[in-house]
């Protein structure tokens, strides 16, 4: 093939068209949590007895989570500012750091995940824990997404010192779903 | 420059796997999703066929299907609906639309992701693999109706498809997955790839359309998919979320389903209008009456189509005070949409109308959709809705509303952009005995179900000998006439179809511009080379519908065309 085409190249609005199919995917990943999260909230609103059951979850480690998550999302900022830099060494540092602390996360949620299959609270237990189940896994398989990808850049373009663009449109990425995890918090741990 | 263009593409010559199967040029991704959607809608007009037979001559043998059992009856009615709305309408006028039209009407050269573009329509044609595979797995094809209401969709043991249920589910959401993929694609083309001075209102409104019905679609679409997903895992695992006796709530899925639901309406009708619009303007030589208005009012339609969606629910147990909210809303929506159509006809006055065959379906959408825009007026206020709800009426209604749109619409962009898909003009004559036969056709059948419904006639009910109120012998007769009437237009479809073919091999050869008219696509040769325009992609000096302009001197301006500077009207 080898044919380079036009259109791709193109901005008229001055935005980079990787960077505008991003914006255009958190849009729709956006409507696809405000679908879930609206219907939690709904039936949260008509079950008052759900407290008891959010009053189970692990707030303290939820928290460690949402510390993880939140420097990562630092991580991936200095990230991008090496990447401005096409400083190939430390953009793939913070890279990696970030899909560290993505890795923390899912090890604590998973113990999460296991302390309450043991204590009997499962998937079909009642539908506040099927909420809670499906939003974070949802939200945890986005996680690991992320990670994924992140690590395909890392060692697929930044090694070899292309594609540059892709650090701030997977950072874009890793916001929104740091962004979702803000919402999920209080709304399945905190909210008695 | 043709031949030279020729000789280039003889360099790299492709399998014809590689050419048409696994290709990421956009013109041929958009004849991928034409040709699929086509193929769709014969199994989707089939089964209308089959369960109109069965409802004209109940437990008659059929021909070409046989006897119709009642769960056939469901399934058939279902995947009818199904087909129509998710694997016709929305292939066809988006996706095949959008993936042709879009770069050759912006002055590019392709879509801004083809890799992303091609995985869309492998996405989708996985979807229809896998629904036309849910019909013969054990227990039959998913027969609770398009709008999978549970528990009738959620449980084995109500709907008795333990296997067509999820499999049917899981199409359509993969169907919505190839959707998102290829929105994202025509948005970001747009906004992005646009030949050199075409500015915002300058992009021509079939192209509009497509952007607002891909963002529409985004955004109402995404609840649907969290739906799909909980709905998945009550039938699949056993959760609750829809259950009443778990304390689920199964009224949540309506909500979800509706919320997509009535906007799909819309996304679907977007870019029908752009095609009516773009159609009218080059056969009446007039600019566009009102293009800023149009734009406008649909993207008020858009913003207004989200607060409507419970106008499908007024007798689910909505709160009444709620159904006033929404009758409300649903009533002003019909103020966007009669500004549009206002504005069609008013491009038509006083133009040099030609009635070609693309026009007749043009002017067909306009009439007949107002029929199924007027009727909605009854339905969409609750006092009527609770009579006529879950009747024939509203059957009759959408309908009107729907075949204008993927089918009158989708014939009318056949037959104008036939001739820069592939260098050659359809039929004439027979292109307009097909336009008879399909209008004449059409209206026979729902005419005799508007006045059914409004008698009383239940929607989903396979046998109406069995209800003495509805098994009179004149209800009958109307029946057998509606029934008779599709017949009447799927053999018509035969002329469309053998028209298309002969057309393809011994159709009139005709230049870039058979229509004269001024769009981009127009400039590229027919059919348009891989890369479309050359190495010169195109530049834009103005509007694209500059018809009969006093200061031009032919009665069509293409966008391309570089202005005359008189020294004399320089400016000093």
């Amino acid at each position: 093939m080898g044919h380079k085409i036009v259109a791709t190249g193109r901005s008229a609005t001055g935005i980079p068209t990787g960077r505008l199919a991003v914006w255009w995917v958190i849009g729709s990943e956006i409507a696809i949590f405000g679908g879930l999260i609206g219907s939690y909230l709904m039936n949260r609103f008509l079950h008052g007895a759900w407290a008891n059951d959010s009053a189970l979850t692990n707030t303290f480690i939820g928290g460690i989570n949402t510390f993880w998550l939140l420097t990562s999302s630092f991580f991936v900022v200095l990230a991008h500012s090496a990447s401005e830099k096409r400083d190939a060494k430390e953009t793939r540092k913070w890279i990696w750091l970030t899909i560290l602390l993505g890795g923390f996360f899912m090890v604590f949620k998973s113990y999460e995940y296991w302390t309450e299959i043991s204590h009997g609270k499962t998937l079909f237990t009642n539908n506040f824990w099927s909420f809670y189940y499906v939003a974070t896994g949802l939200h945890g398989f986005h996680v690991l997404c992320g990670m994924v990808i992140m690590a395909i850049i890392a060692e697929r373009d930044i090694k070899h010192g292309k594609n540059w663009h892709r650090v701030e449109n997977i950072g874009l990425y890793w916001h929104f779903v740091d962004i979702v995890w803000i919402f999920l918090f209080p709304l399945l741990y905190i909210a008695k | 420059m043709a031949d030279s263009a020729h000789s280039h593409d003889d360099h790299h010559e492709q399998s014809f796997w590689s050419k048409y199967c696994f290709s990421t040029d956009h013109k041929i991704i958009g004849f991928q999703y034409l040709f699929t959607g086509m193929l769709m809608a014969l199994i989707g007009g089939f089964f209308a066929y089959v369960f109109r037979m069965q409802l004209a001559f109940p437990g008659s043998s059929v021909p070409f299907f046989g006897i119709v059992s009642p769960a056939a009856y469901n399934s058939l009615v279902t995947n009818h609906g199904t087909i129509m709305i998710f694997w016709v309408a929305m292939p066809v006028l988006i996706a095949a639309m959008g993936n042709y039209l879009i770069p050759l009407m912006i002055g590019c050269d392709d879509m801004v992701f083809p890799k992303i573009n091609r995985l869309s329509y492998q996405i989708f044609l996985i979807s229809a693999i896998i629904l036309i595979a849910s019909f013969f797995v054990p227990g039959g094809g998913f027969g609770g109706a398009w709008t999978a209401y549970p528990p009738l969709s959620a449980e084995a043991k109500y709907n008795s498809t333990v296997f067509g249920a999820p499999m049917w589910l899981l199409a359509v959401t993969l169907e919505i997955v190839a959707f998102l993929l290829g929105g994202i694609n025509f948005i970001t083309t747009v906004m992005n790839a646009r030949a050199k001075g075409m500015k915002m209102y300058q992009i021509p409104m079939i192209v509009w359309m497509i952007v607002l019905a891909s963002i529409l679609f985004m955004a109402s679409v995404g609840p649907l998919v969290a739906g799909a997903v909980m709905l998945f895992f009550d039938q699949t695992l056993g959760t609750a979320f829809f259950d009443p006796t778990a304390g689920g709530d199964p009224v949540l899925w309506q909500h979800l389903f509706w919320f997509f639901g009535h906007p799909e309406v819309y996304v679907v009708l977007l870019p029908a209008m752009g095609i009516v619009a773009e159609i009218i303007c080059t056969f009446s030589r007039k600019k566009l009456f009102g293009y800023n208005m149009i734009l406008y009012s649909s993207v008020g339609l858009g913003i207004l189509s989200f607060f409507v969606w419970a106008h499908h629910q007024f007798i689910s147990g909505v709160d009444p005070r709620m159904s006033y909210v929404f009758t409300t809303t649903t009533l002003l929506i019909s103020i966007p949409v009669a500004i549009m159509l206002f504005a069609y006809i008013g491009t038509l006055y006083g133009g040099a109308i030609r009635l070609t065959t693309p026009m007749l379906f043009a002017l067909a959408f306009i009439a007949e959709f107002l029929l199924g825009g007027v009727t909605g007026i009854w339905l969409g206020s609750s006092g009527t809705d609770i009579y006529l709800h879950d009747t024939y009426f509203v059957l009759a209604h959408f309908h009107y509303t729907f075949v204008p749109i993927a089918i009158i619409a989708t014939f009318a962009a056949i037959y104008y952009w036939f001739p820069k898909m592939f260098g050659r003009k359809m039929n004439e004559l027979w292109g307009k005995i097909h336009f008879w036969g399909t209008i004449i056709g059409f209206n026979g059948i729902f005419i005799p179900l508007f006045v059914l419904g409004a008698a009383g006639q239940h929607r989903r009910i396979y046998n109406y000998q069995h209800f003495p109120d509805l098994a009179g012998q004149n209800m009958q007769d109307l029946r057998i006439f509606a029934t008779l009437s599709l017949v009447f237009m799927l053999l018509f479809q035969i002329v469309f179809i053998v028209n298309f073919i002969v057309s393809l091999r011994k159709g009139e050869k005709v230049g870039n511009n058979p229509w004269k008219a001024n769009t981009l696509e127009w400039v590229a040769a027919s059919p348009p080379p891989h890369g479309n325009f050359g190495e010169n992609l195109p530049v834009v000096y103005r509007g694209p519908y500059e018809y009969s302009s006093p200061d031009h001197d032919k009665d069509y301006w293409p966008q391309n065309e570089p202005p005359v500077v008189k020294q004399s009207d320089t400016p000093a």
